[in-house]
């Protein structure tokens, strides 16, 4: 195929290395469109610099494994990706880099190692282990993140980890994240550009947490077969088994929760406890096919180029995507919120009932859509309302469990919310309703 | 001699190994759709760079449909590597159909696949497609007329045909299915399939409420925060029509209706309130609506076949006769019998429930029985299935019935016809309200110029095997999509201001595919075959809804939107 190379300013090394493989992407990459920025320029400097730009992949999975081969497929050379898991037969039916045999084995290495052989002269360097595990300096090697998570927890926590280490000063130090996210046949695919777009943090209500069942129910009053599931699950386990570890993914162990379950459900002539329900209750099972897996990475992985090559502009800069009911999607500017807890400098407005004890406070953050967290510690200005660590700490703060809100708290008082999933803490400014 | 009693139960009555490795899909279309899914033949023509339909292929593959077949005539170049995963160094100069086969069945050895190697011209003339499910069908084909064919045999067949284009970073998919494609098994989202009849109670339920909350005001308070809402929003419409001459008004009374439910709920106990009152509150507003016949199903109703079914008629239709009979005796449709979590002691809950699914059942069996009467009437032998006739009574406000149309492949030619030029116009200058950005459909008009161009390139040279590389070396190939396009525009009358800036638009576009090569781009290749897999799926298990009938994606604006041509 004709291309133009050969006429615009070429960096003389890469005179002799045959591009005809990237014919295609090449059309795109050498020169400009009518809608790309007229500033913009093309070339073998836009092609140096997508083959030297250092790629994070985050997440081997369902998104991960089309991620890896897209960016391969669209000129990355040094792409690298962090993923804790091991492959489960149950990932067979989207995740395409594994087979049967790999089984057990690391999906960082696991996919690596297929793309790498798949792709001639792609450079991929897998890290099995969690996202916590990396500092700062791992992270600011990257020139780009790419996220294809299925854990809330994961998401904010590498999205206060990189809008925590943009530096006004140093432009390098703004990191763009791509993130995609699928639940069946729907999805939604992001760009944050941290401390300048909404980071995930500002979208954080978008995910409205599943309210949990009140323990009581599960209890005494269960009506549905999921709560026969939680009983079994939270409290039947407790007492049956304790000091055995509960592991979602033994057979027996889901077994006899799927029967302690099904008594249950029999003793209150409730219907429709089956061991896929089981399974699905305890490990918190969404539904996952390889189509949508590959409409929303192909769509980040489609960003990602725009944004290294500027060869077309990027979105803006969320997509809500939906086959359910025909196909469709909605693009929009998700505007960013200044008093985000985590890229705004704003305390936000909390409304909550004067009468609420400490304790029934706290247990409200993890259901609020807008805090969503599990293990949170209360500070207000020079004093400690409950610290969860140090042991001592705890202790003596312990006793405002039990006390109201209204006597610890001002009307329009500020707060400080601390969570050990999340490096910063988040300000709230308490409003009585 | 009887086996020992088992002490324990048995460990593994978990799920068969095939239920483990589809198990997250399962969860979505079920053993039915998976059945359907895996009894499936998939036919691909490919052509182009003949990424999107390998990518396509993938995303079915993988879930495990049964057989497919690629027929692609080229031989696998440099350029395809690049662009292509389901193709190895080691493929090079082989058949691009056979090396993409075998590296797709390595991801599912439950998959059976075919690859020929021949034209798509050269095999619609010599195949029976009739033993196929469905068709892809890759543009650029070259011949409009071959693309024609194809449509033609798919539509006589009555098979369902997907005509998709991939070029740069733009993407349209087509739908050709049947004239007629029901579905009952539509998915629609929990919170609107309630339907509960609390204005409407049969009498079996009125009863109940009354007998369970005639004491109400005496209940202790751990009772009292107990009656589950749907009891007590019955028991406060007695009450308020009491006080209102024996009415309520469904458009003028739930604001003060729900003000005097909430001024029941007793708040001097320790919590404060009653969480049963708050979900009668927050349930009202959706709860206290008259139930209505979707206009979908009215409109199934007037349907012909389902007035006058047929001995043949489909088994659908013959149960849409016996609901519209059951309508018709009613005036309501039967009901679904589900009934939402809410606050209530175990044992009140499922009292209700059953009530509620007692009538569905007895809805269902008139239904069935209605079915039985027209079976007999029309000598139908064997009996439609007791649970088909269940699963389109519980779903029937939500089944959907999709009349199919002929795919549009030469709009010039035949298909944008004086009729249809005003929706065209309309198409072609709205703006999407929502963004405020120029209409997604110009990218189908510089599409059709896409492939009138390479049409007259292909003519040119008839030799060359790669139309593409043919039309790029063609120096006229911007200015045969422009005549095109210019040609579509004289048609739509260019006077309005809005067509003008429309079309500059659409010349845009047509650069932008110029720029292209005009070639596939991996990301949008990959992003449109799962677009294309989705429709698949849905039209195979006939569940959810598919697209009707055309859809675009649009990679620069990261957009889609849907027309009905």
């Amino acid at each position: 195929m004709e291309t133009d190379s050969m006429n615009s300013t070429t960096i003389p090394e890469r005179m002799n290395i045959d591009r005809t493989r990237w014919s295609y992407l090449d059309c795109v990459l050498k020169k400009g469109g009518p809608f790309t920025d007229p500033e913009a320029v093309f070339g073998d400097g836009v092609i140096s610099r997508i083959e030297s730009a250092k790629i994070l992949v985050i997440g081997a999975g369902g998104l991960g494994c089309e991620i890896l081969k897209n960016l391969a497929l669209s000129g990355f050379k040094d792409i690298h990706v962090i993923d804790m898991d091991t492959i489960d037969v149950s990932n067979l039916n989207r995740q395409f880099l594994f087979r049967e045999s790999d089984v057990g084995k690391s999906k960082a290495e696991c996919a690596a190692a297929f793309v790498e052989r798949r792709v001639k002269g792609v450079k991929i360097t897998p890290y099995n282990c969690k996202i916590q595990d990396k500092d700062e300096s791992f992270y600011s090697q990257f020139s780009l993140v790419v996220s294809g998570l299925d854990s809330i927890e994961a998401r904010r926590w590498i999205n206060a980890m990189l809008v925590d280490m943009v530096d006004a000063e140093d432009p390098e130090s703004l990191k763009p994240i791509i993130d995609g996210g699928t639940e069946g046949f729907k999805g939604q695919a992001r760009v944050i550009l941290p401390t300048i777009s909404a980071c995930y943090e500002c979208q954080l209500d978008m995910h409205v947490p599943r309210q949990a069942v009140p323990l009581c129910t599960l209890a005494t009053i269960p009506r549905q077969p999921q709560h026969c599931i939680e009983w079994a699950h939270i409290i039947a386990w407790e007492e049956h088994r304790k000091g055995t570890v509960l592991d979602t993914d033994d057979p027996e162990h889901v077994t006899w929760l799927y029967q302690k379950a099904l008594t249950r459900a029999e003793e209150f002539n409730i219907i429709g406890v089956t061991y896929s329900l089981t399974q699905g209750v305890v490990k918190n099972i969404i539904p996952a096919i390889a189509s949508t897996n590959a409409i929303i990475a192909a769509s980040c992985s489609n960003e990602a180029l725009k944004i290294m090559t500027g060869c077309n502009p990027f979105m803006d800069n969320y997509m809500q995507y939906s086959g359910d009911s025909g196909i469709y999607t909605y693009t929009f500017n998700f505007a960013k919120k200044d008093d985000c807890p985590v890229c705004g400098n704003l305390a936000r407005d909390m409304q909550v009932n004067p009468k609420l004890t400490l304790e029934d406070f706290i247990a409200s953050l993890s259901e609020r859509a807008e805090s969503q967290l599990k293990k949170p510690s209360i500070r207000k200005a020079g004093k400690s309302l409950y610290m969860q660590f140090p042991a001592s700490l705890e202790e003596q703060t312990r006793p405002n469990l039990m006390k109201k809100m209204s006597e610890l708290v001002e009307d329009g008082e500020e707060i400080a919310v601390a969570d050990a999933a999340l490096s910063i803490p988040f300000r709230y400014i308490i409003r009585y309703s | 001699m009887a086996p020992p009693i088992a002490t324990t139960p048995p460990v593994l009555q978990g799920p068969s190994a095939k239920e483990k490795k589809y198990d997250r899909q399962l969860r979505l279309w079920g053993a039915n759709g998976q059945q359907a899914l895996e009894s499936s033949h998939i036919l691909l023509l490919n052509s182009g760079a003949g990424v999107v339909g390998v990518e396509t292929l993938k995303n079915l593959v993988l879930p495990g449909t049964g057989t497919f077949t690629i027929v692609d005539e080229a031989v696998v170049c440099e350029e395809d590597l690049g662009v292509n995963f389901f193709l190895e160094q080691s493929s090079l100069g082989k058949s691009r159909g056979e090396e993409c086969c075998r590296l797709l069945l390595e991801l599912n050895p439950e998959v059976k696949g075919f690859h020929i190697q021949k034209t798509i011209a050269d095999f619609v003339k010599r195949s029976d497609l009739s033993q196929y499910t469905l068709i892809i069908l890759v543009a650029p084909v070259g011949s409009l007329d071959v693309a024609s064919e194809v449509s033609q045999i798919a539509w006589d067949l009555r098979q369902p045909l997907i005509y998709v284009h991939s070029v740069g970073f733009y993407s349209h998919t087509s739908v050709q299915l049947p004239p007629s494609f029901p579905i009952v098994d539509t998915h629609p989202d929990p919170p609107s399939t309630q339907d509960l009849r609390l204005l409407q109670p049969w009498s079996e339920l009125l009863a109940y409420a009354k007998t369970q909350t005639a004491d109400l005001e005496a209940f202790s308070d751990h009772d009292h925060g107990h009656v589950p809402w749907i009891l007590l929003l019955l028991h406060y419409l007695e009450k308020w029509k009491e006080s209102h001459n024996g009415e309520f008004s469904v458009r003028d009374d739930k604001k003060a209706f729900r003000e005097f439910v909430g001024s029941h709920a007793r708040t001097d106990n320790a919590e404060g309130g009653e969480e049963n009152y708050d979900e009668a509150l927050t349930a009202a507003n959706r709860a206290l609506t008259l139930p209505t016949i979707p206009s979908d199903l009215k409109s199934l109703l007037l349907e012909e076949e389902c007035q006058i079914p047929r001995n043949s008629s489909a088994n659908f239709w013959l149960i849409v006769n016996a609901i519209s009979t059951f309508i018709k005796k009613h005036s309501l449709l039967p009901l679904p019998g589900t009934v939402p979590d809410m606050k209530s002691q175990s044992k009140d809950y499922i009292a209700l429930q059953s009530l509620y699914r007692q009538k569905s059942q007895q809805d269902i069996s008139e239904v069935t029985s209605n079915v039985r009467a027209l079976e007999h009437a029309l000598n139908r032998h064997i009996p439609i299935p007791d649970a088909e006739i269940s699963a389109f009574c519980k779903n029937a406000a939500f089944v959907k019935l999709i009349h199919g149309r002929k795919l549009i492949i030469n709009p010039l030619k035949h298909g944008w016809n004086d009729n249809s030029i005003t929706t065209i116009i309309e198409h072609t200058t709205t703006m999407n309200f929502v963004s405020g950005k120029p209409s997604l459909f110009p990218i189908l008009i510089a599409l059709y110029g896409f492939d009138s161009a390479i049409a007259a390139a292909a003519s040119v040279r008839p030799e060359s095997n790669n139309l593409l590389a043919a039309a790029s070396a063609s120096p006229g190939f911007f200015t045969l999509m422009e005549t095109y396009i210019r040609d579509v525009f004289g048609k739509l009358d260019s006077t309005s201001e809005d067509l003008d800036e429309a079309l500059q638009h659409t010349l845009n576009i047509a650069r932008e595919i110029q720029r292209s090569g005009p070639g596939e781009l991996h990301n949008i290749s990959s992003l449109t075959g799962g677009m294309i897999a989705q429709e698949v799926i849905k039209i195979i298990t006939k569940q959810y809804v598919p697209v009707d009938n055309c859809l675009v994606f649009d990679g620069i604006e990261s957009a889609s939107a849907v027309y009905r041509l």
